[in-house]
């Protein structure tokens, strides 16, 4: 019994697509998130203007980069039901053609 | 009152944890709840883990005591979530059974991973409980009123009850609760500091009369401190070359007193500090007194200028006009720091004096983190925000709760829901570090009370739930990390490495017994860490896990050629590189009471050099030792 999965999911037919789509979103991440890092050490002075709001770069970026990643997160989960629910329409279509 | 509160919360969470506890009879239902919790209430539980000691007590404290350097915790910590989303949580649980051990080994049956995914998930669990006993034991000192290390033996007794009579399930339901309350009460918290707006002279509405510290000035000639003002008496001054400051010890009317001494341009000017002698005698003397109920440190905090004017009261804010003055060039926040010295007369001192900051220094990275420094100083910050991105999703006890939900779609929900609640706490962080550090309720010895102590600021009432969530915080999280390491003990060593024959019922004992020594070890280690601020601790813990355990699982997941040898050679080098780095470390150096100059490692934080030091042994290993028989 203790070698059993606590929960089993069963077979995910999107699994691939939604680790590419990972994948991709974890890159783009990145990108957003070393241009945080690569701004502090090379320019930081630029981090102490005034931008949006009243509020400074180092502000607007810090919180942007909490707010896209909620973003991000809601879009993959978006995608991936989309996927999900296609193909477990496609398999319900090949039953009942069976 | 405030203890009646709090005693009802921890009360609380504790017959919750017997009620459900009930529920634990197998090991299925003990180490992973059955698989059976709801996403909704997985997800808040993932932030009642997630937001632990290190977030809340914390995060305010550093954001309270170096500005914006704090908030790069709650920004890094965040982030991490998008590895765990993106990259980990469906795998994995397609992957899992219930520890991170059987999710790494899941291919390989191989005992070299069982023997170092089990170690890891104990050290890491290990390293992260330090902080959250540390925050146990800061928080019932001025509730309580009784010693830092009652309330870190309190919280390990109470967590080992919990822990060995109900396993997953009870603690995902505190975890739930806590989480919550925890986002509710901050919400709340935030409010009220931005209700109360900002003012130079902070009385915490009127209930502690603001002390205004005096500035002096003089002439240097040679060693020799001459002052205009001549009743003051000049003892004598000492330089502290490592900070490039000199520290002077006055006398007026007979009451003693230290100063911090600047010498700019030639213009001497004299900080009026405080300061906590031990003297020869064994006697303990603060701020020109005897130590004594009444005579103890001040709370600090405020700002000297508010967008220029020394005398502003702001009156309500809306937050981003609060964010505004707060980075505005002429406003001027006194923040504090203290340096160790010894007197003539071979007194102890420490002492704390203040240091004036430019909102606009402030509000951006640079007070801790040396972003401007030197190239290592660069390196240390780069080597924190990627510890901290990569961390999250190889934390044990994060790990295991993707194994409660009945299917990857709801690990996949669960995580975005975590996401949103935690962003939003995280940004609420922001808020109430920064009316910490101007509301004049920080306690100078210890930046981790200061967003109760700010709550305090606003009534008893709140203070006391504060503090009780707070403490729930540490029992919800303590739990957590007790489950998942006992896991490793029983579940991964005694069970599948040792293969100790047991049945059902003695494997979630076996967890039982895991759960005490490994509570009784904490209790020790939060003693001993008393006064670091923990959410660099628990900083230090999210470089650990990133180096030992992230690599394994990425690789293990995206590169076929991965072997079970090099999944074990990655594992142990990012322990061993990680923790060493850090042993050796300038901040480590400090805690021993040695010179920090004389650490051997130049910097703080070693995921820089530990993480892809563990990437790189996996593929060597990896290819040295694959088959391509494997494959089929």
């Amino acid at each position: 019994m203790l070698h059993k999965p606590a929960a089993t999911g069963g077979k995910d037919p999107a699994a691939s697509y939604k680790m590419r789509l990972g994948v991709w979103m974890f890159g783009l991440y990145l990108l957003f998130y070393a241009g945080f890092v690569v701004i502090n050490l090379t320019s930081p002075q630029l981090m102490e203007k005034t931008i949006l709001l009243g509020l400074n770069m180092a502000t607007v970026y810090g919180f942007a980069l909490i707010i896209v990643a909620l973003l991000q997160a809601l879009l993959y989960d978006w995608f991936c039901r989309r996927e999900e629910k296609r193909l477990a329409g496609e398999t319900s279509e090949t039953k009942e053609s069976k | 009152m405030v203890i009646l509160i709090f005693l009802f919360f921890v009360l609380l969470v504790i017959g919750l944890s017997f009620y459900l506890g009930n529920k634990a009879k197998t090991s299925s239902g003990y180490y992973a709840a059955g698989g059976k919790i709801h996403w909704s209430i997985n997800g808040i539980a993932f932030a009642g883990d997630y937001l632990s000691a290190a977030s809340f007590l914390g995060i305010c404290g550093m954001i309270a005591t170096v500005g914006y350097d704090g908030f790069l915790y709650s920004i890094g910590y965040l982030a991490g979530w998008i590895v765990a989303l993106f990259v980990v949580a469906e795998p994995l649980k397609r992957l899992g059974k219930y520890t991170f051990t059987d999710a790494v080994d899941s291919k390989y049956n191989s005992r070299g991973i069982k023997l170092a995914a089990a170690i890891s998930t104990l050290i890491v669990s290990i390293c992260y409980l330090i902080p959250q006993m540390v925050g146990a034991g800061v928080l019932v000192e001025p509730l309580l009123g009784i010693p830092h290390f009652w309330g870190v033996i309190i919280v390990g007794a109470i967590v080992i009850t919990i822990v060995a009579t109900a396993g997953m399930t009870s603690t995902t339901y505190v975890q739930f609760l806590k989480g919550a309350l925890l986002i509710i009460f901050s919400t709340v918290l935030v409010g009220a500091v931005l209700i109360r707006g900002l003012s130079t002279k902070p009385n915490q509405d009127g209930k502690v009369p603001f002390y205004e510290y005096k500035t002096l000035t003089g002439k240097m000639n040679g060693n020799q401190l001459t002052l205009d003002d001549s009743t003051w008496k000049v003892i004598e001054v000492q330089e502290v070359s490592s900070l490039k400051l000199g520290f002077a010890r006055l006398a007026q009317n007979g009451a003693e007193s230290w100063w911090v001494v600047t010498n700019k341009d030639g213009k001497v000017t004299l900080d009026e500090s405080q300061y906590v002698a031990v003297k020869a005698n064994g006697e303990t003397w603060i701020n020109g007194a005897l130590s004594s109920p009444q005579n103890q440190l001040r709370q600090v905090g405020n700002a000297e200028q508010i967008s220029g004017s020394k005398t502003a009261v702001t009156g309500s804010l809306n937050p981003f006009k609060f964010l505004e003055i707060l980075s505005d060039k002429n406003t001027v926040v006194r923040i504090w720091k203290d340096v160790k010295i010894t007197d003539k007369d071979g007194a102890k001192v420490t002492v704390y004096y203040p240091q004036f900051s430019e909102g606009s220094r402030l509000m951006r990275p640079g007070l801790r983190f040396k972003v401007q420094g030197t190239f290592l100083q660069q390196m240390d910050f780069v080597s924190l925000m990627l510890a901290l991105f990569l961390g999250t999703a190889a934390l044990p006890h994060i790990l295991i709760r993707y194994y409660t939900v009945p299917s990857p779609a709801s690990a996949r929900k669960s995580t975005i829901l975590a996401i949103a609640a935690i962003g939003f706490f995280y940004i609420l962080t922001l808020f109430m570090g920064l009316g910490a550090m101007v509301n004049g309720t920080l306690n100078i010895t210890d930046s981790n009370m200061a967003a109760p102590l700010l709550a305090r600021s606003f009534g008893d009432f709140l203070f006391a739930v504060i503090s009780a969530i707070a403490f729930a915080t540490v029992l919800g999280t303590v739990s957590g990390l007790i489950v998942a390491a006992s896991g490793a003990v029983a579940h991964d060593l005694m069970d599948r490495y040792l293969k100790v024959k047991m049945d059902d019922r003695q494997k979630v004992n076996a967890g039982r017994i895991a759960a005490f020594t490994i509570g009784g070890l904490a209790i020790i280690l939060g003693i001993l860490f008393k006064g670091m601020n923990v959410t660099f601790l628990v900083g230090l813990a999210f470089a650990v896990a990133a180096s030992a355990n992230l690599p394994s699982i990425i690789m293990l997941l995206f590169w076929k050629k991965t072997t079970s040898k090099g999944i074990a050679a990655s594992i142990i080098t990012g322990i061993v590189a990680s923790l060493g780095l850090i042993l050796f470390s300038p901040d480590l150096y400090r805690l021993y009471g040695l010179d920090p100059a004389s650490a051997p490692v130049p910097f703080s934080n070693p995921g820089i050099i530990s993480i892809p030091l563990s990437f790189i042994v996996l593929v060597i290993v990896s290819l040295l030792t694959y088959k391509p028989q494997m494959q089929k």
